[in-house]
């Protein structure tokens, strides 16, 4: 508060009315979140909804805590991080690699870009089965479907991002005596740094995504099994608590 | 001023796409003596731009050629500044100044050294761990400057370099950078729109003609300085005559 004096009151004025909104939000943020795990309970409670089906927020809280005593929550949770970091690592460094590739040749580049379209635009999921014909129903199958998520629209989203750069400072490139490998280190590299770093983060939760639908389909841990499990047993709480566990990791 | 240090003879260009054909250049000749500095002006997009690129080997000419007598018959070096300084944000100022030593895998320590004097001639010598950014467009311009210079060039090709800065700082950018330029006894073709640009900085001007360019006219411009402050040119008895004729010979390309 020792700042505070030395400012003018207008200034200080405007910095208490920035704190005020800023309070505002945080806590009508919280206010929403509780309101509505309030409303689940007590609809619950009151039987106008169907707590078999639609559970409520105590139930489900009582499951997490059952299954962080008995530890089993934190097996699955480690496979599925496990398997989810992998076919991210794979996802960057395949996604990097092939747009490399693509930026080097435009003839290939324009060869390969329908197919690039249609296997970014296939559903994944319908893929999974085939996968485990393939590759059978261990830890492989899962990452490998993790990836086939992430990849094609890493591959796509990252090409754009090379042609994108500013075609000057490749000639300046030129101008310099330069080639194309120069160009591409220390140009076209460097300059879709912000591009590849978003790039990074879409795909760490597609990966996610393909690795529930892999373990949905061929695995006997981590929550996309949890998941399965809980609706085939249904029990609609164990599968809420795994359904938040998947979407907030 | 020397003898001749590069001569472009009957140069045709021209771009295609599926939609047809742009006539660039048409029958073009002009000739740079040795330690020249020559303007290029001309009408916009009349293809002033081509004709560098053309100089500086990123594309070959349709029809025509394009001579160098350098020393010992050997082609002179070019150095090329483009229109925006181009620093790249992700390197400092002296590893974007090295750019080009670094590219061609000449950064010695005697280049170095080169380097680091012109960086304190220029007065950029603290500046050297800055980013860009940091920058005044002034000296992000020399610091552009000081890239090109790197090479060591003999022939100096500025595509509009002073285009993207405001104009004030253009006026003192523009005299401070052709006077390091002829101090360092460099040939120079000077691509501009700008008439009084073209009028204090150069030893000679063509005007261009409307696409497919050729050379219309030709202007020596001889000044008498009045002092040797950075603007003296724009006070000297003859530019307005100058910027008046020129101006006359645009205009009429212009209708």
């Amino acid at each position: 508060m020792k700042i505070l004096k030395t400012m003018s009151i207008a200034q200080q004025d405007y910095i208490r009315a920035h704190n005020r909104h800023h309070r505002f939000i945080r806590y009508s943020r919280l206010a929403v979140l509780i309101v509505f795990l309030a409303v689940w309970e007590i609809c619950a409670n009151l039987q106008i909804i169907d707590s078999f089906f639609f559970s409520s927020p105590s139930r489900v809280a009582a499951c997490f805590l059952s299954m962080v005593r008995d530890k089993s929550l934190f097996t699955h949770i480690g496979v599925t991080l496990l398997e989810t970091v992998a076919s991210f690592l794979l996802v960057t460094l395949l996604s990097l690699a092939a747009a490399t590739l693509l930026w080097s040749s435009k003839k290939l580049s324009e060869v390969l870009e329908p197919y690039l379209v249609i296997l970014n635009s296939l559903p994944k999921s319908a893929l999974a089965p085939l996968l485990i014909v393939w590759l059978g129903t261990g830890i492989n199958t899962i990452i490998v479907a993790g990836i086939s998520v992430a990849v094609f629209g890493a591959i796509i989203s990252l090409y754009t991002g090379f042609m994108q750069v500013d075609p000057e400072k490749l000639k300046l490139i030129a101008t310099l005596g330069g080639t194309r490998r120069d160009t591409f280190f220390k140009v076209v590299l460097p300059a879709c740094i912000p591009n590849i770093l978003s790039n990074m983060k879409v795909n760490i939760g597609l990966a996610l995504v393909g690795v529930i639908i892999g373990e949905f389909l061929a695995a006997r841990r981590g929550l996309g099994y949890l998941i399965i499990y809980g609706s085939q047993v249904f029990s609609c709480r164990a599968q809420m608590t795994k359904m938040n566990k998947a979407i907030s990791p | 001023m020397g003898s001749d240090l590069l001569k472009v003879d009957r140069l045709f260009f021209s771009y295609h796409t599926l939609n047809g054909e742009t006539k660039a250049l048409q029958n073009l000749s002009f000739s740079v003596k040795e330690g020249e500095f020559l303007a290029i002006v001309g009408p916009s997009g009349c293809g002033k731009s081509t004709i560098l690129s053309l100089i500086a080997g990123l594309m070959p000419p349709e029809d025509g050629g394009i001579t160098f007598y350098g020393k010992n018959g050997k082609k002179p070096g070019i150095g090329y500044m483009l229109q925006h300084d181009h620093l790249f944000e992700w390197r400092n100022i002296w590893q974007n100044v090295t750019l080009g030593l670094e590219i061609q895998h000449r950064l010695t320590p005697e280049n170095k050294k080169k380097v680091e004097k012109m960086l304190e001639d220029y007065g950029l010598s603290g500046f050297a761990h800055k980013k860009p950014s940091e920058l005044s467009g002034g000296m992000r311009q020399r610091a552009a400057l000081i890239r090109t210079l790197a090479l060591e060039p003999e022939i100096l090709l500025l595509d509009e370099p002073f285009s993207a800065l405001d104009y004030q700082t253009r006026l003192t950018v523009s005299a401070d950078i052709a006077r390091i330029i002829k101090k360092a006894g460099k040939t120079v073709i000077l691509i501009t729109h700008d008439l009084s640009e073209a009028v204090s900085l150069a030893d000679r001007i063509l005007v261009l003609s409307h696409r497919p360019a050729h050379v219309k006219a030709e202007f020596t411009i001889r000044l008498t300085l009045p002092d040797d402050s950075l603007l003296a040119a724009r006070k000297a008895p003859e530019y307005g005559a100058y910027f008046n004729q020129i101006w006359e010979e645009l205009s009429n390309e212009n209708t």
